[in-house]
């Protein structure tokens, strides 16, 4: 039998042709895709196989959970700070340790510093080149882009002179051979909408997106220490106060608060001006290209973050909203606990990991991560050297599939809009409206892959002026004569119980993301973690429900199955990053990407 | 209207060697992967650098979100780990327009944004270095989750140290070798428990899964 129904409402036909993207490129991490495309290159079934073995969280034990956050920061080179956030509020959740009020708003803005870096990274140079067809600016005419640009921005690097010159150096770059960051894409393919002066203002806003990034991250060497890798303290943050202070280096001092609200103020100026404008335009020509939906419409989760009061980790007290939302009722957002046995377990039925029982859920405090590789029995090729097709009715990944209160989620910036949309928050609710009005689209084109990017880009201008509103918060503080930075009262093994357990979580920029600690005599007995991409990413659990990434291929007609374009489109727009959810199984030293039809 | 170049980085004095960026790359969890970070550490816990145009940088796994580090150089010296087929530990330099080309081998990093596409966003940006020198090492192991360098790795790291001195000599930036070594968290390039003498304290806890292709 070859069609069925998930318990989740999704039907597979696992008949047509098999098309396996792997890797996946322009992603952090290994990923399969493969699908089933009926007669008409429509997808009917979809399988998402993290091909990499997950094991990170047992590296932990024996360590001190004071250094917890430095391992967690390595695990990938993406989300560092939020590893490492959510590593010091599990720690400081099992000791009880409350942090000041400095060190609660210096973390929100270590996060909405990442939210602003990450979101436009993402946008610009790991999803971009789904929607922009790069080469085909090769054939903009400057002087239309430009009246393009101008247009739809007051943004002053417009003039025709400045387009002929990215035009001109694209050039260049293409015929010296050496792509780089634009290898493995499908120029010229039949989904590409864009005419070639929008393409050019594209090709243009992403080196300039390229070379301001660098400007946001000074905020997290301000505030960490140093940038790659900035430090991170349980009990508050690693960082000094002295108003009165001079210089680059030692506490922070005003020279280098000026510094921040300078680059906030610039910050404000590229999303507001270049970066939203871009998108609202590039959504115009894809407005009618509504796949990639999957779960959004169904099963979302957020954890919710950046406390607006120190230590008050209450939905209520969340900026970011905390939520479920099931099955598509609007109406109720349930409460979410992450250290709730009921809510929140991981199953591994098809997952390479064997439980004493496959068939049943356990909560992350009593995770067991016990490797066990296996292919079923419908594999075709060679289980050593090359797998044509994997048997997604056997174990098919090195995810997990953790579920809520039994539910598949998806979650990501499109969970947190909807969920704050659905509790009535304006500062979600207004944005997303102004959108679908400029797009002339329903409330129900929110659910796909291009309203995936367009709430990543909504948020990024969320964070944007948060930021500026905690920094003024900041400084209202400091000047108020409260330079306290860290508690150290219980910095001391000696000061800590026998054994404590405790919970971290934050909203990542691609997701929820929860560490769960276990301490016992100073040192780490058991840590978990459930990362974003493990949600989005997971295979099928015991009721055989799907994962988001295998819901939101569903449906989607290829254009051409050889170059499966619309397949990476929406599993970009999730932006998926699979160095935390999972580890090497076999060292590949190809690149490019293999898609291969059958 | 006028249009703000894209790269905005100071001139340097005619006669000096300009911005040198000495960073290592690579995921330290990961067995060898750390040798581009343990070069790094080891070199700043050995060495001083009187000039303050030079950085020693401890580069993780950030991929692109280096390039504005490696615009910045006028001349760039870069420890990695790389798999060439050579006996494990064997050391390789290699320079210039090689470097890009350093194709005979698996990609620089096992990550997607592998150093070379961070060098042609230099590259494309403008400001990419002058003067580039990569100090790659053979690995032994670039699969084991939660090892540290093996052995044939760690007996080279200052024979890599020496080397980079060498070259960074041959380009006018001077060293110094520290009277007494940088250690500890506050000192160390790398610390808080992940430096490469407590990593290898407590014991990597578990078996690797089972062989598995796919």
């Amino acid at each position: 039998m070859t069609t069925m129904q998930t318990p989740n409402g999704f039907s597979l036909d696992s008949g047509g042709r098999r098309v396996v993207v792997d890797p996946v490129t322009r992603i952090e991490g290994h990923l399969r895709l493969e699908v089933n495309v009926d007669d008409d290159n429509v997808i009917r079934n979809a399988v998402s196989t993290g091909t990499m073995w997950r094991g990170l969280e047992l590296i932990l034990k024996g360590r001190d959970p004071r250094d917890a956050w430095a391992f967690t920061q390595r695990i990938c080179g993406v989300c560092t700070g939020t590893h490492a956030l959510t590593s010091v509020r599990a720690v400081e959740d099992a000791l009880g340790i409350a942090i000041p009020r400095n060190a609660n708003i210096i973390r929100n803005i270590m996060q909405l510093t990442l939210y602003v870096q990450d979101h436009l990274v993402h946008f610009y140079h790991l999803h971009a080149l789904d929607w922009v067809d790069v080469v085909s600016a090769l054939k903009a005419d400057p002087k239309a882009t430009s009246a393009l640009a101008q247009s739809i921005s007051p943004w002053p690097l417009s003039s025709p002179g400045y387009f002929r010159d990215i035009q001109g150096r694209l050039a260049r770059f293409v015929e010296s051979g050496q792509l780089g960051p634009f290898r493995n894409a499908y120029w010229g393919h039949a989904a590409y909408r864009l005419p070639p002066e929008a393409n050019l203002m594209a090709v243009a806003h992403y080196l300039e997106a390229l070379d301001f990034q660098k400007e946001i991250v000074k905020i997290h060497t301000v505030f960490g220490g140093k940038n790659p890798h900035p430090n991170w303290l349980v009990g508050g943050v690693p960082c000094a106060v002295n108003l009165e202070g001079v210089g680059a280096v030692g506490a922070v001092n005003m020279e280098r608060l000026n510094l921040v609200a300078s680059i906030i103020d610039q910050s404000v100026a590229f999303i507001d001006q270049v970066y939203i404008p871009d998108l609202l335009a590039i959504a115009g020509f894809y407005k009618d290209w509504l796949h990639g939906g999957g779960l959004s419409s169904k099963s979302l989760l957020s954890y919710g973050d950046m406390p607006a009061r120190a230590n008050d980790h209450s939905a209520d007290s969340l900026m970011l909203p905390r939520g479920a939302i099931i099955d598509g009722d609007l109406s109720t957002v349930h409460e979410v606990d992450l250290k709730d046995p009921e809510q929140i377990q991981e199953f591994v039925a098809h997952s390479w990991y064997a439980y004493d029982d496959d068939a049943q859920g356990l909560h992350p405090f009593d995770g067991v991560t016990e490797p066990h590789f296996a292919l079923g029995p419908n594999t075709r090729g060679d289980p050593g050297t090359r797998i044509d097709a994997l048997d997604e009715s056997a174990k098919y990944s090195w995810l997990k599939a953790p579920r809520w209160r039994g539910h598949a989620m998806e979650v990501g910036p499109l969970a947190r809009f909807v969920i704050g949309y659905a509790q009535g928050k304006p500062e979600f609710k207004e944005p997303v409206e102004a959108a679908l009005r400029h797009l002339d689209v329903p409330v129900a084109a929110l659910f796909s892959s291009l309203g995936r990017t367009a709430a990543r880009g909504l948020e990024c201008q969320w964070a944007a002026y948060r930021l500026r509103e905690s920094f003024d918060d900041l400084v209202a503080n400091l000047k108020a004569g409260d330079l306290s930075t860290a508690n150290t009262d219980l910095w001391e093994p000696t000061t800590w119980p026998k054994t404590a357990r405790g919970a971290g979580f934050s909203e990542a920029p691609r997701g929820a993301l929860g560490h769960w600690v276990e301490i016992e005599r100073g040192r780490i007995r058991n840590y978990q973690c459930v990362v974003p991409t493990t949600w989005n990413g997971s295979p099928r659990d015991p009721a055989g429900a799907i994962g988001a990434f295998e819901a939101a291929l569903l449906d989607t007609p290829l254009a051409d199955p050889e170059k499966p374009l619309e397949v990476l489109r929406t599993i970009h727009s999730f932006d998926p990053c699979l160095a935390c959810s999972t580890h090497v199984m076999s060292v590949d030293g190809q690149e490019k990407a293999r898609v291969v039809v059958r | 209207m006028t249009d703000r170049p894209l790269s905005m980085e100071a001139d340097t004095p005619p006669g000096a060697p300009g911005r040198t960026l000495v960073l290592g790359i690579g995921n330290i969890l990961w067995a060898d992967e750390g040798f581009g970070v343990r070069a790094v550490e080891t070199l700043h816990r050995d060495y001083a650098f009187p000039d303050d145009a030079v950085t020693v940088m401890d580069g993780g796994t950030q991929g692109l979100y280096l390039v504005q580090d490696v615009r910045a150089a006028d001349n760039l010296l870069v420890f990695d780990a790389i798999d060439c087929g050579r006996e494990p530990g064997a050391l390789m330099v290699v320079r210039g327009d090689e470097v890009p080309r350093f194709r005979g081998c698996r990609a620089l990093s096992l990550h997607q944004t592998g150093f070379q596409d961070v060098l042609s966003a230099a590259d494309l940006l403008g400001g990419a270095p002058t003067r580039l020198t990569l100090i790659g090492v053979q690995a032994g192991d670039l699969e084991t989750w939660g090892g540290s360098l093996t052995g044939a790795v760690r007996a080279r790291l200052d024979e890599a140290v020496r080397l980079a001195l060498a070259e960074l000599a041959a380009w006018g930036v001077a060293s110094t070798r520290r009277a007494v070594p940088l250690r500890g968290p506050s000192q160390a390039l790398v610390g808080h428990g992940i430096d490469l003498a407590s990593y290898e304290a407590v014991p990597r806890p578990l078996a690797d899964p089972a062989e598995g292709g796919g």
